[in-house]
């Protein structure tokens, strides 16, 4: 296979701006605003946002989550802009998580938005989703997990920068069947989304050979947090919810909902490695990785924000620096012709995670590798070596072409 | 005895005419245990370890081979090494995070690539002053010059440009896109093209320098290799111009391209994760760093052979070689 250019022809050959000298007293290069009419390039970003509870106050995630990875992102673009002429900005609106976002939605169209990343539920998201296509809006999918809206419920104008819970968890079990650690136990929530990141498990143990000796179900019965006598509870419990398990490599832990999973390492009555929503935890960033140029973003996003980078930064990170690449190379802000380029089957995008990321055409998802990590660095990427595929590694990670529910018409 | 004496004196000349001529140094900086490790070209033999600032990456020569600059990324800098005693007898205001850097043929001037500031930093290397920063695009990494000093080019990786500065201006020429994270920037000796790599988009692009167009895009392809592990970064060109060669990261090989053709002409196996390269002054051995290796391949440019690998520091990333 040779690699393609990732440029369209017509582009190959652009040579962008001149600069200008204004009288050059001073020997720093300037840019005569005189000289190109600038081209103004807005993108929203909707967000549905409430505070959020977490085990270890270390876990609760910044405000700024997401936002902040999109403002580096637009800085970026704006650099890359001055010498094409082109200027970038983001409107972001904010709601809150259970709330109807078709109104907001509805002022955002009529600002003129073309271009909104998302960190909304899946249900808020398939309200807007068919709104947003009647009125030529491309959608960014910067925060939901959730499989369904890459397979039944997947659209032609929404494009996923976040990595579904089947990627995830198909990323993290490469890597334990990589460690011969092939025998899980599985501890779920009560919550939906623990629910639905337990059935990914289940499909990654039997996608790559490993078994799942048996489950067993955190009821939330609202438990306390943070607080001392929770603590010695909790040193409690643990112990006997694990207790008389079978024989067992690994625990794995499907709690996104931050009832009991962080209290899980080191507390099972068995000793052994927890992984999942807690300890060994699949992500699409980590705050400590610095490898493959990441030191640069994450130098650039601490000097920027005073803390360290999460998942969901480099997530809409990436949905802004697609439409900055798009329209660099596209020279344009139409919308029609940024689309295009990014439906084009060449089009590639550098995430400082070892290797080009690209889109899944068939739905629209963000093919890249998954990062596992602990509390304090990255133990490994996948996809692991050996885990071979026709066409990408990186489609050995979540819901494959031959198997997708995903019609886009 | 008198036909002893002729056999010796015939020997001698042999030596001289086999020409691997001049045991020359070789530098190596190692981006993770912070030193340079020296080599002699000849022996092909570790013969010092120089311990440097933090995180050394980006080295050259001075062209009387009197002193070596080193990028030291961590500490903001640029460190000044006297050859002969293997000293750091000095420091360029690098301004932050120098990564790569070029020496104007005229051995004046530095300009320095500051990945962090989205500038090129330009030194007059005499006075240990900056003369001027130059904004260019988002992580701004490889640097190359025109044989004649008066193109320079800077590669930014997040912005995907070749920049072309005019050095007596220090203005912005042209920008040229390119593939994704472009690294480095080489000159044909002519000064007639500027080669580009493109780490993840995987290509050579060749810049004609007069038009500043793209007049080809080389793609490398490797029998069952996949195509992401294809990442070309470190590119030098024989005196000649015929030949280049591209490091290609992670494939641990170098590529060489014929410049006439564009076409790849054979694939040298090398050490793991292979960055940058570097001739020795007689054009007859490249050396190339293998970072994840820990090592430096030399490879024979007559027959594109390996010749030997040299265990040096940790992560080794760039090389340089005394000219005399």
């Amino acid at each position: 296979m040779t690699m393609k250019s990732t440029v369209p022809n017509t582009l190959v050959f652009f040579v962008a701006c001149f600069f200008l000298l204004v009288n050059a007293p001073q020997p720093m290069a300037q840019q005569n605003p005189a000289t190109k009419p600038v081209t103004e390039i807005r993108i929203g970003y909707l967000r549905a946002y409430e505070p959020q509870l977490a085990l270890s106050v270390l876990d609760i995630p910044p405000e700024d989550e997401g936002v902040a990875g999109a403002n580096v992102a637009i800085n970026d673009n704006n650099t890359t802009g001055r010498f094409l002429g082109q200027s970038f900005s983001l409107d972001v609106v904010q709601t809150k998580r259970e709330e109807d976002v078709v109104p907001v939605f509805r002022e955002m169209l009529a600002r003129g938005e073309k271009y909104v990343l998302t960190d909304i539920s899946a249900k808020q998201l398939l309200s807007i989703a068919d709104l947003a296509r009647e009125n030529g809006v491309l959608l960014f999918n910067v925060g939901s997990t959730d499989d369904i809206l890459r397979e039944q419920e997947c659209r032609s104008n929404v494009f996923h920068t976040a990595p579904t819970r089947t990627m995830l968890a198909d990323g993290l079990a490469q890597y334990l069947v990589w460690k011969q650690w092939r025998t899980w136990v599985l501890l779920y929530g009560s919550h939906e989304p623990d629910r639905l990141f337990a059935d990914a498990i289940r499909r990654a143990a039997k996608r790559f050979g490993a078994k799942i000796v048996e489950e067993r179900l955190y009821e939330d019965t609202g438990t306390a947090r943070r607080t001392d006598s929770g603590v010695v509870q909790v040193q409690r419990q643990m112990p006997v919810f694990t207790q008389n398990l079978p024989q067992h490599d690994v625990v794995i832990v499907a709690d996104e909902s931050e009832v009991f999973g962080s209290y899980v390492p080191f507390r099972t009555w068995d000793p052994r490695p927890v992984a999942g929503t807690a300890g060994l935890i699949p992500s699409s960033w980590h705050p400590a990785s610095e490898q493959w140029g990441g030191s640069q973003i994450q130098n650039r996003f601490e000097k920027a924000t005073g803390r360290r980078m999460l998942g969901k930064d480099m997530q809409a990170w990436t949905a802004v620096r697609i439409l900055g690449e798009a329209a660099t190379r596209t020279n344009s802000n139409d919308t029609a012709k940024i689309e295009a380029f990014i439906k084009d089957e060449n089009f590639s995008l550098a995430a400082f995670k070892g290797q080009k990321v690209s889109f899944r055409r068939w739905n629209w998802q963000l093919r890249q590798p998954v990062f596992l990590g602990d509390g304090r660095g990255v133990i490994s990427t996948s996809p692991q070596e050996g885990f071979l595929h026709q066409f990408s590694e990186l489609d050995t990670l979540g819901v494959d072409q031959p198997e997708t529910a995903c019609k886009l018409n | 005895m008198r036909r002893h004496a002729y056999l010796l004196a015939g020997a001698v000349a042999a030596v001289i005419d086999a020409a691997p001529s001049w045991a020359n140094a070789v530098y190596v900086s190692n981006e993770r245990d912070n030193t340079v490790t020296v080599v002699d070209s000849k022996t092909m033999e570790v013969t010092k370890t120089i311990d440097v600032g933090q995180r050394p990456r980006g080295i050259t020569i001075s062209h009387d081979g009197k002193h070596l600059y080193v990028c030291a990324s961590d500490d903001d800098t640029v460190q000044i090494i006297d050859t002969a005693t293997h000293q750091i007898i000095g420091t360029l205001p690098s301004g932050p995070d120098p990564e790569l850097f070029v020496l104007s043929p005229d051995g004046k001037t530095l300009y320095v690539a500051n990945e962090d500031d989205n500038l090129v930093t330009v030194i007059d290397v005499e006075k240990k002053r900056v003369i001027t920063e130059i904004p260019v695009g988002v992580e701004p990494e490889g640097m190359g010059i025109s044989p004649d000093g008066k193109t320079m080019v800077n590669t930014s990786e997040t912005t995907n440009m070749a920049h072309f500065i005019d050095t007596s201006t220090h203005e912005i020429v042209a920008n040229v896109l390119v593939d994704s994270r472009p690294r480095f920037a080489e000159f044909k000796p002519d000064g007639s093209q500027v080669w580009i790599s493109s780490e993840i988009g995987g290509t050579v692009s060749v810049i004609d320098n007069a038009s500043k167009e793209i007049v080809k895009k080389i793609t490398f392809e490797i029998q069952g290799l996949r195509s992401e592990a294809i990442q070309p970064v470190g590119v030098r060109i024989t005196a000649d111009g015929k030949k280049a060669y591209v490091a290609l990261g992670p494939a641990n090989r170098v590529a060489v391209v014929n410049t006439e053709t564009y076409e790849v002409e054979k694939y040298i196996l090398v050490g793991q994760r292979v960055w940058q390269l570097a001739f020795t002054p007689d054009g007859q051995n490249l050396i190339s760093t293998n970072g994840l290796s820990n090592d430096i391949t030399f490879i024979d440019t007559k027959s594109d052979e390996p010749i030997k690998s040299v265990t040096v520091g940790a992560l080794p990333w760039g090389v340089t070689v005394a000219p005399n």
